[in-house]
């Protein structure tokens, strides 16, 4: 549905993508990840034509956006981090102008009130913009973005600025919308993509740091077996005792949690499964276990370990 | 392009800004209208005519024009009209013919007052077109160069700026001649360019295809740069 071929883009000397390659199938909800200002945005505004590449080449739904422009940015709809409101007009005007604007051919008020129910904005529906909660500015412009059934969605970071019932309730959209449109979403929020995309690519500093399932990449980070417990007891002592347990690596004192009770992050050795020697020898001392957990092999430690090391090194140099 | 028209036209009368920018062209004019043919008698509307050429022009179009793109940046709106369907010259034609409208809804209080006069005596109707059309091409022209400024910036301020400084320009070129005295070659310069010596012609009912083409192709130019210089940010 959307091929992109080494594209890349850059203003002036910096360099905001490069040489991104990678491509969308029909019905696909893809999460593209990474930390603010790696390039997500320029992106998608490349995708959607606002932007044009400095190099590369994109086809959405079979148009080359730069030779045929407007056939490709007919079968897009693009709800931009900002959403494009008009706040001097009712939320019907403007999504009214919008069909205008897209020359959309279907039934008017039909479609409307269609993608008005699907994104529950009805009771506004005569309100103006300005005097809109960020909440339903965001649904406006996601109601924009569905008029014409576009069959590809871009959603640059749609559920920023949402309180969180709000944004369970346009990821269930997302996800719903999944199953008849192409769709790409940004975000720097982990879970967010994990719960909604089929698959990710993560970028990083204009580049692709990562692509694949999330399960995929959460594979990657399988071998990570950490345990974090807390146990009650004195610290130095329980210190003392995990440390000679055998089959670990090494401990983490996490501090303490409530009273007389501390937290420890251990290690294990590869392979090792320490945790059946863990309370055979706390049941010997004495120490209350209160709570054992492992770690889940995460995708946010992925993407840390992609992502933020790079950056944080970056920004040590440039200061 | 319609739709562009329509939003813009629907947003300058829901802002203050379309009934100002009237209700000065209205006061001048009247106010003119009053004193020169009402109070002395003039039979003819050149006066009217001139205060409009002369000032009211030169203070309102700027105004009119600085938002109309430099607002659409501003909001960030301009993301939704470019990833549209719709070529960049549809989008810019579209608000071009929407401020043309304000102004020239403005500028036809002039016909009232003529037909007014008519109930009494003959107004010089070959004038009045001549001053009318003179008045239109002139607008058009300003208008497009405030559209083309309000493309180069996101503050309204210095877009209205600029495009009052265009003005100046432009309503100074002809003491170029005194400066450059005997030379032919600014002479030839300063009488192409020279607005208000085009303009006079017009005033005395002098309708030349050379003045018409003048105006309507600084019109066309603006709306073309203003297209370039959109098309030209998607690559920079």
């Amino acid at each position: 549905m959307i091929e992109v071929e080494h594209l890349s883009k850059s203003y002036g000397q910096h360099v905001a993508v490069r040489d991104l390659t990678f491509s969308v199938a029909e019905g696909e909800i893809l999460g593209f990840l990474g930390p603010n200002g790696a390039g997500k945005s320029t992106t998608m505004n490349m995708l959607t034509g606002y932007l044009s590449a400095t190099a590369g080449k994109i086809t959405v739904n079979g148009f080359d956006v730069l030779a045929e422009p407007n056939a490709a940015k007919a079968s897009i709809g693009y709800l931009p981090e900002m959403p494009p409101l008009y706040p001097d007009m009712t939320v019907k005007e403007y999504l009214n102008f919008m069909y205008d604007l897209k020359r959309c051919q279907l039934p008017r008020q039909k479609h409307l009130a269609e993608i008005c129910h699907l994104v529950k904005i009805e009771d506004v529906a005569e309100r103006l913009i300005k005097n809109l909660s960020k909440g339903y500015r965001q649904r406006v412009g996601l109601a924009q973005a569905l008029i014409g059934n576009p069959p590809v969605l871009i959603l640059d970071e749609p559920t920023v600025g949402l309180d969180p019932n709000q944004i369970i309730e346009i990821r269930t959209l997302i996800k719903s919308l999944g199953k008849h449109h192409t769709v790409i979403l940004s975000s720097h929020i982990l879970p967010e993509v994990e719960a909604v995309c089929d698959r990710l690519i993560i970028v990083a500093d204009g580049q692709i740091v990562a692509d694949g399932t999330p399960a995929e990449l959460a594979k990657a980070q399988a071998n990570d077996t950490r345990l974090t417990v807390e146990i009650e007891g004195d610290e130095s002592e329980i210190s003392a005792l995990l440390n000679a347990l055998p089959g670990v690596k090494s401990v983490v004192a996490l501090g303490k949690k409530e009273a007389g009770a501390y937290a420890f992050r251990i290690q294990p050795n590869a392979g090792a499964d320490i945790r059946r020697a863990l309370f055979t020898r706390l049941a010997e001392a004495g120490m209350v276990l209160l709570s054992s957990r492992s770690n889940e092999p995460s995708l946010e430690e992925l993407f840390i370990s992609l992502t933020h090391g790079d950056n944080a090194q970056k920004e040590g140099e440039d200061a | 392009m319609s739709a562009i028209f329509k939003r813009e036209l629907r947003s300058l009368f829901s802002s203050p800004l379309a009934y100002l920018v009237l209700a000065v062209l209205f006061a001048i004019s009247g106010y003119y209208f009053y004193l020169a043919n009402m109070e002395f008698g003039y039979r003819s509307l050149n006066y009217v005519f001139s205060a409009l050429y002369s000032y009211a022009c030169f203070l309102v179009l700027p105004i009119l024009t600085m938002r109309l793109f430099s607002e659409e940046k501003r909001q960030k709106t301009d993301q939704a009209l470019f990833t549209a369907p719709v070529s960049l010259t549809g989008i810019v034609m579209g608000k071009f013919f929407a401020a043309f409208l304000v102004f020239l809804i403005g500028i036809s209080i002039t016909l009232v007052f003529a037909v007014v006069i008519a109930f009494m005596t003959n107004p010089g109707w070959l004038s009045v077109f001549g001053n009318y059309i003179g008045l239109m091409l002139y607008g058009g022209m300003l208008v497009a160069a405030g559209l083309f400024f309000s493309c180069l910036t996101e503050s309204q301020l210095i877009a209205a700026l600029c495009t009052f400084a265009f003005e100046l320009v432009l309503s100074s070129v002809n003491y170029l001649t005194t400066v450059f005295a005997d030379n032919k070659f600014v002479e030839t310069v300063v009488n192409f360019l020279s607005v208000s010596d085009r303009y006079s012609h017009f005033t005395a009912g002098a309708i030349h295809y050379g003045d018409i083409v003048f105006f309507l192709s600084m019109t066309a130019l603006f709306i073309f740069l203003a297209v370039r210089v959109l098309d030209r940010k998607r690559w920079a």
